[in-house]
Formats: structure tokens, sequence, C-alpha cells
């Protein structure tokens, strides 16, 4: 990579109460680039972005070891002053449910405007001027008659659109969005990701995408990284990974998609269910389910490797 | 043959604050023995409005349904009790369809003692017959439904829908709260039953390939009513109405070569309580004309450029 990385994460280990739930999480994004994190429920991807950005409750949660390079900075390290200070600045946020991420006693245009005063020194007449601006940025048209507004009189991709003005109000440089589409309708996802990529092109800005939706990861991110039981185990970038995946958990996973089969035939599938964090032994979690499984891949984990395509599998899938 | 169900011009209103909800409005179709239906469209279309009501565990205002013949509008409740040996339905939430308290066996063998079926030995019988079925463990009788994971959640709720051998199923999001690797194995299992039983089915899902991959027929939904209906392939690869349009060009794919033109659309959906007259797409509508506004469009078939006449209600489409 030629440009030094706006956010790396090195050998992130994180534990709940004990029982390891991240383990040796290590990808970097580039400045304005995008990467997805993608993987079922409970393999850690939202785990991976709380912890990033310092989010976690500990306890339970405990972060065993590795590092958070933000802009070179070791967000472990950081007092909270320091960390507010980036958190909601340099980078912006936005979770899945809106509703429960909004203060419902507080105006729209408050909620905006708050992030400008705080981390921007901005008089209060300024702000909201500039929370106008936003809403008009993330289409919610009228925007001066709209600050007044409270979170429940905003439909859901309203909501979005009111949280994706509060992330970006200060131009962060790294946008960390969370399931930002999973709760709402298809054609409002679609004007959600248009404006997301929108404003990532205008502003220069990163994004890291977590999501289960490979068809949304693979229409707007530059890099994937697939997490399985905690760890990473395939990274590469999208037109790649889709193309050709190498692990053959990705593999499988995509062959199981409705959209990848012939109407009506009968879908491949994935023996058995994700070991819960605590009972994934020793070797690779995937192995078995795995069809592919040699020996070894029970005893022994496999090491992540390869550029620009990385792969943790003993027997990955023939590059092509 | 006549068809397993006709529903003709079918209502359903309610209340609210804002005024009366037509969440149905007046919608007909029909149903082929064996046949399966796929009904789409985004929050607040009606769909699963609509598929309660085919059951009557919402009463319709106006309409009728004829099941099996049978003109079931008419049954007091008692009649309606014993009809419903014949219509099942399965929902999104596995676990909120299942008393926690009760053992599997029990949750699954509860229609037969509902419906005086048998013995307690052949009830007994019934439900190993049935948790066989659904391709779960003959001890999965004994215990509770937190023992078990999402997938394996629905398919109790499946086994228990087919304990009184109906021919109708309503399938409401069967497996929207499931993980991709999960979610093809539920799809499977409803292909496999409809195959050995001859199930017909009303599968209602806001995930269009999920539709596209076990239907027949497709209708797509907006705002009560239906804005076309026909068969998988050619809705799929070829809609007609502007919103069907929309609807599937939003959807994101990982094979590049099936992603299309993403039609955006202008904001949201309309409050239900207030439609536009006329049509009641023509708001957000990239082509509506001055006639959109004067009447609603009737659902009839309409002339399609090199394809047969699709039954559509759109103005702008004409009578075939």
């Amino acid at each position: 990579m030629a440009e030094a990385p706006l956010l790396a994460v090195e050998g992130l280990t994180v534990a709940m109460g004990g029982t390891p739930v991240l383990e040796d999480v290590s990808f970097s994004i580039a400045p304005g680039e995008t990467l997805g994190l993608v993987g079922e429920s409970g393999c850690g991807k939202s785990v991976t972005a709380l912890s990033a950005m310092r989010l976690l409750p500990h306890p339970p949660a405990r972060v065993l070891g590795g590092r958070i390079l933000f802009e070179g900075e070791d967000m472990l390290a950081l007092d909270d002053a320091r960390l507010r200070a980036i958190r909601g600045n340099r980078i912006g946020m936005i979770f899945q449910e809106p509703m429960t991420s909004l203060n419902p006693v507080f105006t729209i245009g408050d909620q905006i405007a708050e992030s400008l005063v705080v981390h921007r020194g901005a008089s209060g007449a300024a702000a909201l001027g500039e929370a106008a601006r936003l809403l008009d940025l993330v289409g919610i048209p009228a925007a001066r008659g709209q600050l007044g507004r409270y979170p429940h009189e905003l439909s859901g991709g309203q909501r979005q659109r009111v949280m994706i003005a509060i992330a970006l109000a200060c131009r962060p440089r790294l946008l960390v969005a969370d399931e930002p589409t999973t709760a709402l309708d298809v054609t409002v996802q679609a004007q959600i990701l248009d404006l997301v990529g929108r404003l990532r092109r205008e502003m220069g800005m990163a994004v890291l995408l977590i999501t289960h939706d490979l068809g949304v990861v693979a229409e707007t991110c530059d890099r994937v990284a697939v997490m399985y039981a905690g760890r990473i185990v395939e990274e590469a970038p999208a037109s790649r990974i889709f193309a050709v995946p190498r692990h053959r958990y990705t593999q499988a996973l995509l062959r199981t998609m409705p959209a990848a089969n012939p109407p009506g035939r009968r879908l491949p599938s994935i023996a058995g269910t994700v070991p819960p964090p605590g009972a994934r032994g020793a070797g690779c979690a995937f192995a078995p389910r795995c069809a592919a499984a040699l020996p070894r891949c029970a005893g022994e984990l496999p090491p992540i490797a390869g550029a620009p395509h990385r792969v943790g599998c003993w027997n990955p899938a023939e590059a092509a | 043959m006549s068809p397993l169900l006709e529903v003709r011009d079918l209502h359903v209103r309610y209340e609210a604050r804002g005024g009366t909800i037509r969440a149905v409005d007046g919608v007909g179709f029909s149903l082929a023995r064996g046949e399966v239906l796929g009904v789409v469209g985004e929050s607040g279309c009606g769909k699963s409005t609509l598929g309660r009501a085919i059951l009557r565990l919402v009463e319709p205002a106006a309409g009728t349904i004829v099941f099996d013949g049978e003109d079931i509008t008419r049954l007091d409740r008692r009649g309606m009790v014993a009809r419903r040996r014949d219509m099942q339905v399965v929902f999104q939430d596995p676990f909120g369809a299942l008393n926690p308290r009760h053992r599997v066996g029990e949750i699954v063998g509860e229609p037969l003692v509902v419906h005086r079926v048998g013995d307690r030995a052949s009830r007994a019988a019934r439900v190993a017959e049935l948790l066989e079925l659904v391709g779960l463990p003959p001890d999965a009788a004994r215990r509770h439904p937190h023992e078990f994971s999402g997938g394996q959640r629905q398919r109790i709720a499946i086994a228990r829908a087919l304990a009184l051998e109906p021919r109708l199923l309503v399938a409401d999001e069967p497996v929207s709260a499931l993980d991709v690797s999960i979610q093809s194995q539920v799809i499977n299992l409803l292909s496999d039953l409809r195959a050995r039983l001859g199930l017909s089915m009303v599968f209602i899902s806001h995930d269009l390939s999920v539709v596209r991959h076990v239907s027949d027929r497709i209708a797509v939904m907006y705002l009560g009513r239906i804005v076309e209906i026909g068969a998988a392939a050619e809705v799929f690869d070829a809609p007609a109405h502007p919103y069907a349009r929309a609807l599937l060009s939003a959807v994101p794919h990982v094979d590049p070569s099936r992603r299309r033109d993403r039609i955006l659309l202008q904001g949201e959906m309309p409050d239900p309580a207030h439609p536009p007259g006329g049509c009641a797409f023509r708001t957000r509508c990239p082509a509506a004309e001055p006639r959109c506004a004067a009447s609603a469009p009737a659902l009839a078939a309409r002339r399609i450029a090199g394809a047969p006449p699709r039954e559509a209600a759109c103005h702008l489409l004409e009578a075939a």
C-alpha cells in the first residue's frame, strides 16, 4: 500500500466474560477506501467495529491483545478526552437501528448541531445553519423546516438519513457503518447506499461497512474481509473475492445464495452450525462443516497469508 | 381443475389515529393446486395483512375468499376453525411463535389435540413422523424451544403447521430471520415438502431473490394493491409496472452480470392512511402523467414489448 493506512487493526483479540470472541483480527483501510466486513450472526464483525471505536462495555468485554491505529494513534492507549475528540469528529458512526441511536427528546436539528458545537466550537446559530445544510445534503428537503422535528415523527429511512447527517457533520475521515441499511426497505436501501457513495466520493471519506448482505458489499466495497467464528478467514479486492473465492467458507456461503442458483433447484447448504465462542477448537473453526477439510485442519490453525488476496485455509480453492 | 384458492376484491381496513388505513385495498388472485405464489413488496404494502386475511386471522372488510370451492368468508367461527385444518401459517419469528414452556413434542402435536385427531399413542407417532419430515432428531420432542437454533426453531414451526396435513401454507417471511447458510436449508425443506405433500403456498417476503427461487408466480404489491402479477421468470426478468421495475432494480447482486441500471425512487411510501388519489404510485413514479392522478388503473392484461401480455395496474401500459 503506497499510502499510510487511515485505520490499521493489528492482531486484535477480544474476550467477553473470559471467552474469546475475536481472535487475532488484522486489517487496514486506506484513506478514501471502502472495506466491507461480512459474515453471519455471531462471527464478530460488529464486535470488531465496536472495539475499534472503543465502544464495547468493559466489563464484560476485554481487549486481550493487539493495536488499533487511527491516523497513527493507538486508540487503545488514548484517554477519554482524546477519544471523544476523535469519535464523532474524525470518525463518524452509523448503526442499524437509528431509533435507538437518536435521542427521542431532542429535535433532530439540535442533535446534528450538537456535534458541531462540541467538536468544532461552533455557535448555536451557526451550527443550526450547518445542520440545515447537512439535512439537505442527505436528502431531507425543506431542511430548515425539518430541524424542529423529533425522531418519532420521521420514517425509518429519514431517521437513517439524520444519523448520516450527524455522522458526517464534522466531515470525518472514516465512517463506520454497522448494518446501516438492514432495517430498511430495498428501494430505500438503494437511496441510502447511493447517498453514502456520493458523499464518500465528494469528501474523500473512507468507509468500514459491516453487513451480512453479500450483494450490498459486492456493489459498494473496494475490498472485502470475510469473518467466521471470530476470525478473518479471507480478504481480497471485492471483484476478486466474489469471482474466485478461495476460502472454503466464503465459497460455500456464495454457493448457498438463491441468486447463485437456477430457480427451483435444490440449494447447496453448509452442514452443521457455527460453533459458539469457547467451543471453536484449536484448528480452523470451519473444519467440522467443511467439505474439503484435511486431517490437519481440525488441529492446526491455518495462517492467513497472501497479497492482495489473503486466505487462511490449509486447502484453499484454486486461484483460477 | 378449479383453483385451490380464489381471492376476489379483498379489502382489509384498520382504524388508526391518522384515519382509516386500507391495508388491503381490492386484491384478487387465484392459486392453483400445488402452486407457489410469491408476494413481494416493501413495509406497509399490505402483504402480511393479505396473508393473515386469507386465513381470516384478520377479518376482511369486504371481498370473498373461496377455498377449495367453498366461500370461507361466510363461515362462522366454528366452521372456520374446522377449515383451518387445511390452511396453515408459518411466521418470520420462530421463537415468538413457540411457547417456551412447552416441549417441542407438545408444540408440534398441539393442532392434533385441538382438532381431536387420534389418541395419545397415535399422536406421539405422528409427532415423531413430523420431526423426521422436517429433519429434526427424534429426541427433539422432549426438549424445549430455547435448546434449538433459529433454523431448527423454524423447522419446529413448520412441523406444527404440517401436523394436520394442510393443503395451503401461508409462509410469511419464513427465512428472513435466518443466516444465509441456514436460509438455504429451510428453503430446501419447503421445496421438499411441496414436492412430497403437494402443498400450495403463498410465500410472502421482502427478499426478492428468495421469492424468485421458490415461486411459480409473483405478485408485486404497493400500498394495499397488486400492481403486477405473472409468471416468476417473466415478472423477475422483465417487470412491466414502473414500481416493480424500480423494486427489482434496487436489489444488490453479487454477480455483476445480474445488475440492472438502478432506478432510484424519490421519497418514501406515502402515509397509508392518506394515499394519493388515482394511481397510488404516481407521487414517486418516474413516468407519471397527468392522467395517473385522474383514476386508479385496474389490474388487467396489458401489452408488453416482445413478451406475452402481463397483468399490471398502470395507465402507461396499453390494455391487451
